[in-house]
């Protein structure tokens, strides 16, 4: 759905936002979900699962994100990272990857099992996964940007027969660093062509050290019949895009998720504009032909 | 031998820039060697009289920090190249290199191709042609990971990060 | 809301309109309208027609808004002062969400708090050019997938009085962004004000049902044809009398064309960053929320407050801002309102009321400022053209 409208938006970009479906729920308040487990991924990052939702927001598809509330501290958009329980299209159970950097997500990282964050959502625009069945799923992830992009992978490996190769390329600062490690491991397994690079290696690291783009030579992508999905640091995303783009992946076949200061999720608050993009409105996921000529221009 | 060292260059594209002759000619430099993983290529300061095209394997290129042991700086996978610093003097490595995995590559005899670079100076612009990339794109990764882009904002240490909320 | 039928033009006496007033507030409503508070006309809510800025008018230049006495007596003979209706109709502060963490017997849960009912409010002296602006605000905050709930439950609860202007600033231009200084729509009751001859009445338009029936409630008479072409002549001599002039041919494609102009620099050693422009603009709608508790720290609340794009922190994205320069910060402002908000919302941000001009303390035009890009823009092409 969040495909059709940006084609629409695309085609026609001074015609007025086209309504999409029936008005949705307003989700000016938070709902409270219980946290049902805490797994500390790295020194600085958790994933949150949640559960028990007094009354549950509706179902996400991945690459979307919510609102996330630390009670009384404050608020902070986090994508989904997991596939959760979307029961009768309602959220049920939800997971959210983050990493403590501000106060609020310092206070979301602390929240033990049993205690209550408020949920508000679903924002966006998603990856739309299944736009890329008959093709090679390339995943290009820096960073935390994995986390956005887990559900990518979940989704292609529960419905492994429509999508050609899965390849999954990661990036992280130090091998401590590097998320889902041992997810990692069982996606290999599973099929998925895994390969992880690190900024900074350590004694024990028997991987490669070097940015994640010289990942992308030795993976023998087919660019003509893939669909490129890339998350992380705004710079890592346009060098990523650009060199899947120089090795003839179409840009539009290219699709990043964009970062900016979402305040509301609601496209209200005028906060996280990007040149004539609403982000929480009209991405966070966005095809790199639009991305890119945004990407470019300083401190727009 | 230089039969198959012939394939094994038309098969890279790193070596996309050079005419068919050219390519015949280095051939005659270079040798199909197998590296076990773990072996030494080279070590920091060592005479600089070779270079490898990488098939397979991977080799990563360190040097010995005082107190912190051999530290990696980068690894290098199939269809790169090893080693620049025969092209120009003092022709001696900046860095040490050891394979991670077992390793296959062509191994040339860089003082000749050195030579043949110096008589035939179409060749010698080939071949600053395919290895002028390799050399830009390593570089610009190298900046890029200056920038230490996956960091937290704690993690940083320079001061200059621009304003931050309280 | 709307009816098929346009009832004909009433005429409203001045002594009228305490008998508006007693309509408005028997239906529920707290007036709000100009009057006359700290050397300006604002906008604040009016216990009695006797309130309103009777005998004032104003005059405005980039940079400078003054009061002036009158001759007539006149309670809508002024063009738009320092408040917008936006500081009624999506408030600078308002309380999103408040709720109590409760420990029970069942384990802790998290209780919301009782939400307010919105406040009705008749607007009383909205100029055709914020009628529009109300307009544009509907389609930014109730017009896309989620409605803004607290702009959606004032604004629904809104009676719209409009009153056509027939004395435009220095700094307007309503006519330029394809307004004017006549009101066709939007309005609940439109009135034209005359004071010509020492007889000082208005000539009313219903525009809804709702209007009808406050209509009906105060003492009118038919208007005759000659008094409703009087003030229809007044309306439409206003619009060949506006203080500037904006060139909006292309304006969008001419803001992205100009994204990496050098006249940013030019703009930023003059603009201070405060915000005024944002604060005044009765479009502008950017807000940020701060969460709070009490010292128990088991009741929450969630405020919001208007926040401007001039500010450092509004692009703040963890470790830092996108937009620290000034150059960036004006240039975020001026093409979305003008550029940007044509793909965000489908129309200009803009409506010309001239507000920005009177109120930025460095007197930077916005009009001004976008002749200058255009003609830069121009002299660049024809550079390019030369062999």
């Amino acid at each position: 759905m969040t495909g059709q409208r940006t084609a629409q938006r695309t085609a026609q970009p001074t015609a007025p936002p086209a309504p999409a479906g029936p008005a949705a729920e307003t989700p000016a308040v938070p709902r409270f979900y219980r946290v049902a487990s805490r797994r500390e991924d790295t020194a600085d990052t958790v994933t949150l699962e949640l559960t028990e939702p007094a009354q549950p927001v509706p179902a996400f598809a991945p690459g979307q994100f919510a609102m996330l509330t630390a009670f009384g501290v404050g608020e902070v958009p986090i994508s989904v990272s997991g596939l959760g329980d979307s029961g009768g299209g309602r959220a049920r159970r939800l997971e959210h990857t983050l990493r403590a950097v501000g106060a609020v997500t310092r206070a979301l990282h602390a929240a033990p099992p049993g205690s209550l964050i408020g949920v508000r959502g679903p924002f966006g625009t998603g990856w739309d996964v299944a736009s890329a069945a008959g093709r090679d799923i390339v995943i290009v992830a820096g960073g935390i940007g994995l986390a956005p992009l887990r559900p990518v992978v979940l989704s292609a490996l529960a419905d492994r027969s429509r999508y050609g190769r899965i390849v999954l390329l990661a990036g992280a600062r130090t091998p401590g660093d590097l998320l889902y490690a041992g997810e990692l491991e069982r996606w290999s397994r599973d099929g998925v062509e895994v390969a992880v690079t690190v900024d900074r290696a350590d004694s024990a690291w028997s991987g490669e050290v070097g940015l994640v783009t010289a990942l992308i030579e030795p993976a023998g992508l087919a660019p003509g019949n893939s669909v490129a999905f890339v998350c992380g640091p705004d710079i890592m995303m346009r060098f990523t895009a650009d060199a899947l783009a120089a090795r003839g992946l179409p840009a539009s076949r290219i699709r990043v998720s964009l970062e900016r200061n979402m305040r509301c999720g609601a496209g209200w608050c005028g906060h996280c504009q990007l040149g004539p993009l609403l982000v929480c409105r009209d991405g966070p996921v966005v095809s790199y032909d639009r991305a890119a000529p945004l990407m470019r221009v300083r401190e727009l | 031998m230089t039969g198959t060292v012939t394939a094994s260059l038309s098969a890279q594209p790193f070596f996309a820039a050079l005419a068919d002759s050219q390519r015949e000619a280095l051939a005659g430099d270079g040798t199909a060697v197998m590296v076990a993983a773990g072996e030494r290529l080279f070590d920091e300061g060592g005479v600089a009289d070779m270079f490898w095209l990488i098939e397979l394997g991977r080799i990563a290129l360190d040097m010995r920090v005082p107190g912190r042991g051999d530290q990696i700086v980068e690894t290098l996978g199939p269809g790169t190249v090893l080693g620049w610093s025969w092209l120009h003097p003092p022709y001696r490595w900046q860095f040490g290199a050891v394979a991670r995995l077992a390793t296959s590559a062509v191994a040339f005899d860089a003082p000749s191709v050195r030579r043949r670079c110096d008589a035939d100076p179409a060749f010698g612009y080939a071949m600053l042609r395919a290895f002028t990339p390799v050399i830009t794109e390593r570089l610009q990764a190298t900046r890029l990971r200056l920038l230490d882009l996956y960091a937290a904002p704690h993690q940083l240490s320079h001061a200059d990060i621009g304003p931050v909320n309280p | 809301m709307t009816g098929t039928a346009t009832p004909a033009p009433r005429l409203i006496d001045i002594d009228g309109l305490p008998a508006l007033f007693e309509a408005l507030r028997g239906r529920g409503y707290t007036v709000v309208g100009p009057t006359v508070r700290d050397g300006a006309i604002v906008v604040a809510e009016l216990a009695s027609a006797a309130e309103l800025p009777f005998g004032w008018g104003v005059e405005t230049e980039a940079g400078r808004y003054r009061l002036r006495e009158r001759s007539d007596t006149a309670a809508f003979g002024h063009s738009a002062g320092p408040q917008s209706w936006k500081t009624v109709l999506h408030p600078a502060r308002a309380k999103l969400w408040s709720a109590d963490r409760v420990t029970g017997s069942a384990g802790t849960s998290i209780v919301e708090t009782g939400a307010a009912e919105p406040p009705r409010y008749a607007l009383l002296g909205v100029r055709p050019c914020d009628v529009r602006a109300i307009g544009i605000l509907d389609q930014v905050l109730t017009g896309g997938r989620h409605a803004d709930p607290v702009y959606r439950g004032r604004r629904d609860g809104a009676f719209v009085i409009a009153v056509e202007c027939t004395e435009p600033g220095a700094t307007c231009f309503c006519t330029s962004m394809g307004g004017g200084p006549g009101a066709d729509s939007g309005f609940d009751l439109a009135l034209t004000e005359l004071t010509d001859g020492g007889d000082h009445r208005f000539v009313v338009r219903t525009g809804t049902a709702a209007g009808a029936g406050v209509l009906a409630d105060v003492p009118s008479r038919a208007a005759d044809e000659a008094t409703v072409r009087h003030a229809a002549t007044a309306v439409a001599e206003a619009a060949g009398h506006m203080g500037r002039t904006m060139p909006t041919q292309g304006l969008p494609r001419l803001l992205a064309d100009s994204r990496e102009s050098p006249h940013w620099d030019d703009v930023a050693s003059r603009c201070l960053t405060c915000g005024n422009c944002t604060m005044v603009c009765p479009t502008c709608f950017c807000t940020t929320t701060e969460d709070v508790t009490d010292l128990t720290g088991d009741h929450a609340e969630r405020w919001r407050v208007w926040d401007s794009c001039f500010a450092l922190d509004f692009s703040y994205l963890h470790g830092g801002s996108v937009r620290t320069s000034g150059q960036s910060r004006y240039r975020q402002w001026i093409t979305h309102k003008l550029g940007t908000w044509h793909d965000q919302f489908g129309s200009s941000g803009c409506v010309g009321c001239g507000r920005c001009i009177a109120w930025c303390p460095a007197g930077i035009d916005i009009t001004q400022e976008v002749s200058t890009l255009a003609s830069m823009l121009e002299q660049a092409a024809a550079d390019e053209d030369k062999p």
